[in-house]
């Protein structure tokens, strides 16, 4: 589904896309840190996750290319099969393609590189194009890839899982996946391990959960369909009938985030102003049902929410008459200018 | 083959012989001993202090609060009465706790060189920490050691040459009041653990730990270990049957008379009010946690374990309401007051650390919530909360916390060289809520 | 989210305008900020674009790197940079004033008062958003190990003179950002956010335009709509209101700056391969003109953001101080003398990353200056203080009555007991200690019981002065309307901890002798 277009369609067009100098710079380091059958990548595997094992001096890197996402599937499978069936030798799986079963439909996965260790373990490896500035880089940046390594670690123990036969057991997915960044402020490449159990877990339970509800499609009505090309109003009624909880956190992940934050603003709830201001609230959710219990104009009294509320707005009213006038009746009343 | 059968008194005095044997003769400057909930720890503390006093050898102690050094002097008080202990306190008003005045081995000074030549000098990190020395102490204790910070740590650990090192890593850590992420990842972050900065410096320092909880009764164990500590787990001093807890008077067919029966068979009970976003003060869970422990006093309970063979009466300082924050034990407290409970212990996780009843009544973190954040998802706030009881325990929560946990998948930022804290809360919570499901009882209120 | 913050912003969305946060201005404007606009390369790492700089709000300095990945074009940038920051720098660093420093005396160990200077005034970086702050400390770090050809004759790419001293700068300014209250670098969106609540989200906040439009939306339309054209009107595909930056609008980059960039390295090729002085000047015509366009567009992406944070402080200073600003100001002074020092005195930049115990020295010192700012926040502002009497942790009432008492023991002091009248519910423990401000200085008092609903009875513990009877005016009065905090007015000094050479065991050991930072590596190429 291409939410950027729905939400075109939807007349709350997002601010997504990204800049090509961006998209340059990280097809150019991707393909630096792979050159030469992926030596430097080899290397920064070795020497952080596997300093024991022999040092790869020459890797297998296999031929993944096939049309169609079932058969690169398949063929990447194959690979890891015979990877894992040669001991001692190293192997480099440059874009592999997983399969994962999200909701009972499979999910086409292409991580970066999957790296097969002499001892028959792999190892996921991510490539960004953030910098690791002395050895530490954007904690949310790290956070979004250890999430999506994580994934990719659930793909790959579904396939060792299936390699188990009589006499192998299931190769070793490794925990600790290779982030690879630019180091400083060059394109040298430089790598850390991360350790992703934690994302895994809570993955793991996700898809669980996913499968358990047979998938938010199951939950719609007959007959929805997010076509960008329906009338608006249509349209509108069929994104409104998937609960939404919309929260200012989604503006930063997705493409719909304003159109659901239109929708939020305009039944007044609370959550348009982030998601803790409801923490002390209760059960109150709206606007208006919050300020006319400020206001003495509704809500019961022995409601700690309502009671919290009432004090707080006579404490902030007795503050303002204290600082003798209207703050607000100091700004210029004229406007900034508008962007011109 | 059969395993041998598991004999707890034998594995802790194993533990223990092994660990005064290093702290005494081992070659290290550092020990570590981790130890859950109800484990002996401040045993272990007392009894190696004892051995190094009695050794000759000149002994500081740290510890992180001023009860806790207060308690520590009663105990060694307790077990040599003989020996003499320098009480280091502050200079501000009430600075220790007026029991020791009554001991007149104990000397107590605002000023280090006061207690000059005593045996054992004992007192808080931040007081030790404007203390200083020409000669450094031959040997120091820190106790709570995962509760300090690596900062504290470095203020002091030039006042000893080598030390015990003893806390629970499953409770609350330390924290800073301001930003401190462009130090995550260095061995030395100084607003991590000193435990976290010791060994990333020390990797060899021999570290024990205390296999069995002598507080926490065979049905508690095995879910605290699993939930908290699944790398270290441990099990119960002692076994089903030997802990029981029974009410003269017998249900009278409500949610808190059964929640009690469950917890009294079971060890665990969850109270669960309908699902509803409360404000943190929910009064009617505020209420139901009230009327719990009024049952409990009520109901005439007895508790028999292998302290007392006896059933011992279960008085209201044997039980203890725990609570996340601040404003809901005051709730609490005027709810049990109304109720005439006002002797019943209420307080938050942070401290009730190192305590122990009979039966604690829980509010549980999450309950009513309408969001999860870091503060309730801590591992450490929960495990305190679930590891204080001898007996049972008995959550009081609205439903849909599982719901809840779900929406809010932990999706922390991640800083690249530091130590991933396992298990996270995300999942310690899962799996707790997963078994307190076993016991729940509903309440309509 | 105190309830207090939720209620002015539900007001802000039903009335349409931002609400008061606070009723003084909490952090230092000075009289002549510099304003620092940068603008990034998306996807490299410390690559400038452009910038606008200066003191002057009519006649702002444009800075612009027409190819960002070119190293000779990005020195140039930064030289010129240097130019802009380092003379503004330079002009608080003459003017002195003589003041008193505790430090230890080497020879005694004992603690003695010394002569020092300290800088009249500091000198203040205001840029538009957090992710400027961020930027400002990206800058600095890209620049300070550079080497110049008078440090080293060998250096692969030296940097123009004064660079790496800008990164030093930089470097400071961006470390001093991360104490609490502080005001040498400044965020417009954060300090905006400080003293108004809008009817939006705090990350919603951090959008420099959408926040002014809540505050002071133009006539005729509400905040909500303001705030919403700000954020995603677009006229032939951009963005009417550009991001603050330093990051730029994808539809930036692909459709405009891109083709700019691109001609431009055409024009560059071309005139590099001229082969006739003909030639060589139409193509130098083609290469300026190229480089204007790019000027052109940097410019139509800066000027609004630099209109904007120059309206933001218009709008703060009409918020008149409040009243311990101006001791905060001052540590940002000793602050900025501090580093002049170490400048002068020929000290090493500031390393890759703190030892053992400057980490833990700046932590110590950070959280001291957030209780400190706290304290402060709440004693200068009513709107702040009843946000901490919601909370239980303070209350103000009416003193309804004053019993002399004494002290037990051999000389009795003055104890009076005093009942308060308030409607606030403090969290007062047995003897919890309370605090008023009397003359500008804490005077204690220790909660003594309840004397019924709403009655707290206090007993004054200090500032009565030496004798037995109580100085005039240093006791409440029956009918004062008072304000006491269970917080404390003042903060403590911390531990002192070991000096770095004397790193215990424990953490490592002393780091030995400092070795100079190498410089970074760098890419061979010349374009990245």
């Amino acid at each position: 589904m291409d939410k950027a277009a729905l939400a075109g369609a939807l007349g709350s067009p997002s601010a997504f896309g990204q800049s090509q100098f961006a998209l340059t710079r990280g097809n150019a380091f991707e393909a630096k840190v792979k050159a030469d059958g992926g030596a430097e990548l080899l290397r920064l595997v070795h020497a952080r996750l596997d300093p024991a094992a022999e040092p790869p001096h020459e890797a297998a890197v296999p031929d993944l290319s096939a049309t169609g996402p079932e058969v690169r599937t398949a063929r990447t499978a194959l690979a890891l099969r015979e990877a894992t069936g040669a001991p001692g030798t190293w192997t480099l799986l440059d874009h592999p393609m997983l399969a994962l079963d999200v909701a009972g439909s499979p999910a086409f996965l292409e991580p970066d590189a999957v790296v097969v260790h002499p001892d028959g373990s792999w190892t996921v490896v991510e490539i960004k194009s953030f910098p690791m500035l002395d050895g530490s880089a954007d904690p949310a940046k790290v956070g979004a890839a250890a999430r999506q390594a994580a994934v990719y670690v659930l793909a790959l123990e579904e396939v060792a899982a299936r390699l188990v036969d009589e006499e192998t057991p299931a190769p070793r997915v490794r925990h600790r996946v290779l982030l690879v960044c630019p180091k400083d402020f060059s394109n040298l490449p430089t790598a850390s391990a991360v350790d992703i159990r934690k994302q895994r877990a809570v993955t793991a339970r996700q898809l669980a959960r996913l499968t358990r509800v047979q998938d938010i499609a199951d939950s719609l009505p007959e007959g929805v369909c997010f076509a960008p090309d329906l009338p608006p109003a249509e349209l509108t009624a069929a994104v409104e009938s998937v609960q939404a909880a919309y929260a200012p956190e989604c503006l930063a992940a997705c493409e719909l985030a304003f159109h659901c934050r239109d929708r939020s603003r305009a039944a007044g709830a609370v959550t348009a102003l982030g998601r803790p201001v409801r923490a002390e609230l209760g059960g109150l959710t709206t606007v208006d049902d919050v300020l006319s219990a400020a206001r003495g104009e509704s809500g019961d009294p022995d409601d700690p929410a309502v009671a919290a509320l009432r004090r707080a707005a006579a404490l902030r009213a007795e503050a303002l008459a204290a600082a003798g006038r209207d703050i607000t009746l100091a700004t210029t009343g004229v406007g900034v200018a508008p962007c011109r | 083959m059969t395993a041998p059968a598991f004999d707890p008194g034998t594995a802790a005095t194993r533990a223990t012989d092994a660990i005064l044997h290093d702290t005494l003769y081992g070659t290290h400057r550092g020990v570590v001993v981790d130890s859950p909930p109800g484990a002996g720890k401040s045993t272990l503390v007392v009894r190696a202090a004892l051995e190094l006093a009695d050794a000759g050898r000149p002994l500081m102690v740290v510890a992180q609060t001023n009860a806790q050094v207060d308690d520590l002097v009663l105990r060694l008080a307790e077990k040599n009465p003989e020996l003499p202990v320098g009480r280091l306190h502050s200079s501000d008003a009430d600075p220790y706790d007026t029991a020791l005045d009554d001991l007149p081995q104990v000397r107590k000074s605002a000023k280090a060189a006061d207690l000059t030549g005593l045996p054992v000098v004992i007192s808080t990190a931040a007081k030790w920490a404007h203390v200083t020395v020409d000669e450094p102490w031959r040997h120091a204790i820190v106790d709570e050691a995962y509760q300090m910070r690596s900062d504290s740590l470095l203020a002091v650990a030039g006042l000893f040459e080598r030390a015990l090192f003893v806390g629970d890593p499953g409770q609350l850590d330390p924290f800073a009041i301001v930003g401190s992420e462009q130090w995550a990842g260095l061995s030395y972050d100084p607003s991590a653990s000193a435990v976290t900065t010791l060994l990333a410096h020390n990797p060899d320092l021999p570290q024990h730990r205390l296999p069995v909880s002598w507080r926490l009764p065979a049905s508690a164990a095995p879910l605290v270990s699993d939930a908290f500590y699944p790398y270290t787990p441990f099990r119960s001093g002692t076994d089903h049957g030997d802990r029981r807890l029974t009410f003269a008077v017998p249900s009278d067919g409500s949610g808190p008379d059964r929640v009690i029966d469950e917890a009294a068979s079971s060890g665990w009970g969850l109270l669960e009010l309908p699902a509803r976003h409360t404000p943190r003060t929910d009064p009617e869970a505020v209420r139901a946690v009230a009327t719990v422990v009024r049952r409990l006093l009520d109901r005439g309970g007895a508790a028999v374990s292998e302290r007392s063979p006896d059933p011992a009466p279960l008085t209201a300082d044997r039980i203890a309401v725990g609570t996340a924050h601040r404003d809901q034990a005051a709730a609490v407290r005027s709810a049990l007051a109304e109720l005439g409970a006002a002797d019943v212990t209420v307080d938050t996780a942070n401290r009730l650390q190192g305590r122990e009843y009979d039966v604690t009544v829980v509010l549980h973190p999450l309950s009513g919530r309408p969001d999860a954040t870091a503060f309730h998802l801590e591992t450490g706030r929960l495990c305190v909360l679930a590891s204080r009881h001898r007996q049972a325990c008995i959550m009081i929560c609205r439903a849909g916390v599982t719901d809840l946990l779900d929406d809010y998948p932990s999706t922390e930022p991640v800083q690249l060289g530091t130590v991933v804290k396992f298990p996270d809360g995300w999942e310690a919570n899962h799996t707790v809520l997963a078994h307190l499901a076993e016991h729940r009882v509903s309440l309509r209120p | 989210m105190s309830l207090i913050a939720t209620l002015a912003r539900l007001e802000a969305v039903s009335t349409g305008r931002a609400r008061p946060a606070a009723t003084v201005r909490h952090r230092r404007l000075s009289d002549r900020p510099l304003v620092f606009v940068p603008l990034t390369t998306a996807g490299e790492a410390g690559a400038p674009l452009g910038a606008l700089a200066g003191t002057d709000r009519d006649a702002p300095r444009l800075l612009v790197v027409p190819q960002p990945r070119d190293r000779d074009l990005r020195f140039a940038f930064l030289a010129e940079l240097s130019d802009v920051v380092l003379p503004y720098v330079d002009s608080y660093a003459e003017s002195v004033e003589a003041a008193e420093r505790t430090e230890t005396d080497p020879e005694t160990g004992k603690r003695v008062k010394v002569e020092v200077e300290l800088c009249a005034d500091a000198p203040q970086l205001i840029v538009p958003s957090h992710a400027g702050v961020e930027f400002v400390r990206l800058l600095g770090r890209s620049m300070r190990f550079r080497r110049t050809v008078e440090q080293d004759p060998e250096a692969p790419y030296p940097a123009p003179p004064r660079v790496p001293l800008l990164g030093r700068w930089l470097t400071h300014f961006g470390e001093r950002a991360r104490v609490p209250g502080s005001s040498l670098l400044l965020a417009m969106t954060e300090l905006l956010a400080r003293h108004w609540a809008t009817g939006q989200s705090g990350l919603e906040d951090q959008h420099l335009g959408a926040l002014l439009a809540w505050i002071d939306p133009p006539a005729g339309e509400t905040g909500a709509e303001a705030a919403l054209r700000a954020e995603l009107a677009r006229e032939e595909g951009q963005l009417v209101c550009p991001p603050a930056g330093p990051a730029t609008d994808p539809a930036f980059d692909n459709k405009l700056l891109a083709p700019a960039i691109e001609r431009y390295d055409r024009a560059r090729t071309a005139l590099a391969a001229a082969e006739d002085g003909l030639q060589a000047d139409d193509r130098l015509g083609e290469l300026t003109a190229a480089e204007r366009q790019i000027h052109d567009l940097v410019l139509s992406r800066t000027l609004p953001t630099w209109e904007k944070v120059w309206a933001g402080i218009d709008l703060l200073r009409a918020l008149p101080e409040g009243a311990h600003v101006e001791e905060r100001w001052t540590r940002d002074r000793w602050s900025f003398t501090g580093h002049r020092d170490r400048v002068l005195a020929g000290e090493p930049p500031q390393p890759r990353r703190d030892d053992a115990v400057t980490a833990a020295n700046k932590l110590a010192t950070r959280e001291r200056e957030q209780a400190r700012l706290e304290a402060q926040e709440a004693l200068d502002d009513p709107l702040v203080m009843a946000g901490r009497r919601l909370a239980g942790e303070a209350f103000a009432g009416e003193v309804v009555d004053v019993v002399m008492a004494y002290s037990e023991g051999k000389r009795p002091s003055p104890r009076p007991l005093v009942t308060v009248r308030t409607d606030d519910r403090p969290h007062l423990g047995e003897r919890a200690k309370v605090y008023r401000s009397l003359g500008g200085k804490p005077q204690s008092a220790e909660f003594a019981g309840y004397e019924g609903e709403g009655l707290v009875v206090l007993r004054i513990l200090d500032k009565m002065g030496r004798g037995k009877e109580p100085e005039a005016g240093s006791v409440p009065e029956t009918g004062d309307r008072l304000c006491f905090t269970l917080f404390e007015h003042e903060q403590r000094g911390g531990a002192k901890l070991p000096d770095p050479e004397e790193t215990p065991w424990t953490h490592g050991g002393p780091p030995g002798e400092a070795a100079p930072e190498t410089p970074d590596t760098v890419t061979e190429e010349d374009v990245l």
